[in-house]
């Protein structure tokens, strides 16, 4: 059985349901809302898949107007609310609970301005991260993040989890391609936060907001950053015998003064399985396989890929791979970008995301196997090998219970793993749910709190996305309604 | 007198804090005292300075990751960090020699307390950008970190960013993490001559706009340009509009043709090899080719690239003002004869109209106490700072009136 907590339901909102829909119907009419079980079960869950519970409404705003229409209705009611974009958060950011109304913005997905002399666009955050280079990539630009699921993700839900992808070795997370957004606060206040320079003015409230997990605020729409579209990009394969060898390397190459765009790195497992289903061309008698890109024109890309070549056989490479072409090219990132999907096809798995220094690579991969080893469970790891952030997938059998047990709890104790080797629990897929409970292996009840705190600024009540982030025990109070307790607390 | 306090360890740090707070006694927070011609003027009955809390605790060059005490001096982490080929990319400034205050003496502390970055703000990101934890204490006495030592970190609210910018407000810092990055092989700049303001900023937007990864993107007016040290650049007599390349010595002719073609409508450019490049753009951290007398103001304007010299003509209008433009236009440095309100009422209805927001960084004390230093903020927003500076200082203890007049 799935072990994390989710609270009680509130019966007594359950109940006034039916005056609830009739006063949502009066202040933004009955084309928004989803009433009946059918369409309501469609949320019912996120891409964590594990945890399910269909929401008693789902609202589909068009504007930001809307939105603060309904949340202040929400605020006056006392009913929680579930922000929502394209659902496909791996920690259940988005789960609702059956006594919450979900907010989803998926609708709310125009290009609203592209300025390409100032490098910026304005968009509403309903936009999926992969349409907003769509829009922009015929002036030259693109936005930078691009997790594995930016064909669905959407913008709002990358601000939430301050997402990053395979290329933020070079252009950063999300953090660093936004300059600002429009928000709506649970009591219906419209905020605009940032703006369109560079820096922002007074305290940089656009930091508390990117990573907030729905925590602060809705996010309607937002400016973000556009980079220039490089003139080329291609991608060697090195396949080393093993993961010492590569992690190494990864360091050697920045050693170097070289930072690729991306290195990306797969084992033995993730490799057979990804080429099994890809056809990407992969090596399979190697342990770890790194993916190396460089970006810039032909004669740079040549003496960049060069070096690394050359850095790359000082640790006795198996394969060295330059990609000839841009078919090629996009094979072994086709093959990378479908790995989550490709090992899905074989095996229910987890999808972790510690974050480690690289250093602590080789040793870290080596008690990864052995956690899992210990539960019975295989493992296959990719991860972003140039930031350290791990995604190792524990590989289990979700119709078995044990497994599942299993699955979990190897899961927590690779995380709590990857915090003693001096890293952290979650690098761009959040806390959600998932890892509300081993915040409190990472940080301190006083550290916690000053992050609570910061909560209470923007959302005084707790009705936004409750029961996330923060252990529950902590919340009680404020999940109670008791939110003016929280910040004496200590 | 005020009193001076000078804890040698974070945890007597916490404990002078607690003690303070126990005693509802008001704090300045200073480092080495570089900012402090700076910003509002605290009220406080103590000074706290962090100038005991020195050293590097923690540097991984093939990490690309350095920690330090807030007080270690920034001259200090630079000279480890280039003997090692690396660098804080982000080009801190120092506003000591602006200000009549000591140079060399910012604290690493303050780099990130201020956020004020330099010319490769624009490609490598901001102080903000490139921070990755800290260990504070707040103004309840309490010790806390946010983020870690990765460059990736979603565990919860960004708090460590969020205090980046709030100048000692809200807590005050004990160490810092952040990202270091490899020293350019190789730098080349592209000196474009005589350019008027407007048609600079377009000229520096066109080379953003290339994949050529510019990293320094900057206009002299005239009387910026006559200041500058570089050799080959002193007394051409001109504007001067500046592009920097920089990546390794195989590469960059490649990119300086590419580029040179790309803005072959502004002229033939003078163009500095590896050695005065480093020079020139070493010019700009320390703010030299401002004039700097006792008989102006400086301020810092934030803008759209775009509107930024539509908004030093309309500044111009009403007053003599010299400016300094960076990030293609993104960060205006203006100066303007010392005045009651140092020019206040017309800066920022000329900066405001055209969104952007303008802060006040040299003037008399008396000044700085009278008029708004930073952009005033909207109803909306200061409920939230108004909040956010009762989160983690609930009596207004830590740097009161250092940003806004009332908390």
């Amino acid at each position: 059985m799935p072990h994390i907590e989710l609270p009680e339901p509130d019966a007594g909102v359950i109940r006034r349901l039916p005056i609830l829909i009739e006063g949502l119907k009066a202040r933004v009419g009955k084309d928004l809302l989803i009433l009946d079980e059918e369409g309501r079960r469609a949320y019912e869950t996120d891409a964590f898949t594990a945890y399910r519970r269909v929401p008693m409404l789902v609202v589909l705003p068009r504007t930001t107007e809307e939105v603060s229409k309904i949340l202040k209705f929400c605020h006056e009611n006392d009913v929680k609310v579930i922000p929502r974009g394209a659902g496909t958060s791996l920690c259940g950011g988005s789960l609702p609970t059956e006594d919450s109304i979900v907010l989803c913005i998926s609708k709310m997905n125009r290009v609203i301005e592209i300025d390409g002399t100032n490098r910026i666009a304005r968009v509403e955050a309903g936009i999926t991260n992969l349409q907003i280079t769509a829009q922009v990539s015929k002036q030259g630009f693109f936005y930078a993040p691009d997790p594995s699921s930016q064909l669905a993700c959407s913008l709002a839900g990358n601000i939430a989890m301050n997402s990053g992808g395979a290329h933020c070795l070079k252009y950063g997370v999300t953090t660093h391609n936004i300059l600002g957004v429009k928000m709506v606060l649970i009591d219906g206040t419209i905020v605009e936060i940032g703006g369109t320079t560079l820096e922002r003015n007074g305290y940089d409230l656009l930091s508390y907001v990117i990573g907030s997990e729905g925590q602060l605020g809705v996010i309607t729409e937002a400016t973000v950053k556009l980079v220039p579209s490089p003139e080329g990009a291609r991608p060697m394969m090195i396949g080393f015998r093993s993961p010492e060898a590569a992690g190494s390397c990864v360091s050697a190459i920045i050693a170097a003064g070289i930072i690729p765009v991306a290195i990306e790195y797969m084992d033995r497992a993730a490799i057979e399985v990804c080429e099994a289903f890809a056809g990407a061309g992969y090596p399979l008698d190697v342990e770890a396989l790194l993916i190396v890109e460089v970006e810039g024109s032909e004669s740079e890309i040549g003496i960049l890929l060069g070096r690394v070549a050359e850095i790359a056989a000082r640790f006795d490479p198996k394969t060295v791979q330059i990609s000839a072409d841009p078919e090629q090219s996009a094979r072994i990132w086709a093959g990378r970008k479908a790995a989550f999907g490709a090992i899905g096809r074989v095996s229910d798995y987890l999808c972790m995301d510690g974050t480690i220094p690289l250093g602590q690579l080789p040793h870290c991969l080596t008690r990864i196997s052995q956690i899992c080893a210990e539960y019975g469970l295989k493992v296959a790891n990719i991860f972003h090998a140039g930031d350290g952030n791990l995604h190792p997938l524990v590989l289990y059998d979700a119709n078995d219970p044990v497994q599942a047990d299993n699955a979990e709890l190897a899961g927590e104790a690779i995380l709590k793993l990857c915090v003693e080797l001096g890293g952290c629990l979650t690098g761009e897929h959040g806390v959600g749910i998932e890892k509300r409970e081993l915040m409190a292996t990472q940080f301190s009840q006083t550290d916690l709190l000053v992050q609570m705190r910061v909560k209470t600024v923007f959302d005084p009540t707790w009705r936004l996305n409750q029961a996330k982030v923060f252990p529950l025990a902590y919340t009680d109070a404020m999940r109670a309604g008791n939110a003016a307790s929280t910040p004496e607390a200590a | 007198m005020t009193e001076l306090w000078r804890p040698a360890a974070e945890w007597e740090l916490q404990t002078m804090i607690a003690r303070l707070v126990r005693e509802q006694r008001g704090i300045e927070v200073v480092g080495h005292g570089a900012l402090r011609n700076t910003g509002r003027v605290a009220k406080s009955d103590v000074v706290l300075t962090t100038s005991g809390l020195k050293g590097i605790t923690l540097y991984e060059p093939t990490e690309l990751v350095m920690s330090a005490r807030s007080g270690t001096p920034l001259y200090e982490i630079e000279a480890v960090l280039a003997a090692r080929g690396q660098m804080l990319a982000f080009e801190p400034i120092d506003l000591g020699p602006a200000t009549g205050a000591p140079g060399g003496a910012l604290s690493i502390g303050g780099v990130f307390a201020t956020n004020f970055s330099g010319s490769r703000r624009i490609s490598a990101g901001s102080a903000r950008d490139n921070l990755l934890g800290v260990r504070a204490v707040n103004g309840r006495g309490e010790l806390f970190k946010s983020g870690g030592r990765v460059m990736k970190n979603v565990t919860g609210l960004d708090v460590a960013r969020g205090l980046t910018g709030s100048w000692g407000t809200l807590a005050v810092m004990t160490e810092l993490t952040f990202k270091v990055a490899p020293i350019p092989q190789t730098m080349q700049t592209l000196a474009f001559v005589g350019l008027p303001d407007d048609l600079a900023i377009e000229a520096l937007n066109v080379a953003m706009n290339t994949p050529l990864e510019v990293s320094g993107a900057v206009h002299l007016p005239k009387n910026c340009a006559a200041r500058l040290r570089t050799p080959k650049l002193r007394g051409l007599d001109q504007s001067l509009t500046l592009l920097r390349l920089e990546t390794f010595a195989a590469t960059i002719d490649e990119r300086k043709e590419k580029l040179k073609a790309a803005l072959k409508v502004y002229g033939a450019p003078v163009e500095l090899d590896s050695e005065d490049s480093f020079g020139l753009w070493s010019e700009f951290r320390s703010l030299s080719v401002m004039p700097f007398s006792t008989e102006t103001a400086l301020w810092r304007i934030s803008a759209l690239p775009t509107k930024a010299a539509e908004i030093v003509f309309a500044i111009q209008k009403f007053m003599p003002a010299v400016a300094f433009y960076d990030w293609s236009g993104g960060m205006i440095w203006l100066e303007v004869p010392a005045a009651a309100d140092a020019g206040a009422a017309d800066v920022r209805r000329a900066v405001a109209v055209r969104d952007g927001h303008a802060t006040l960084i040299r003037a008399e004390p008396e000044v700085r106490s009278s008029v708004e230093v930073f952009e005033p903020l909207k109803p909306e927003i200061e409920r939230l700072t108004r909040g956010i500076k009762s989160a983690f200082d609930p009596a207004g203890l830590l740097n009161r009136g250092r940003m806004y007049a009332n908390f």
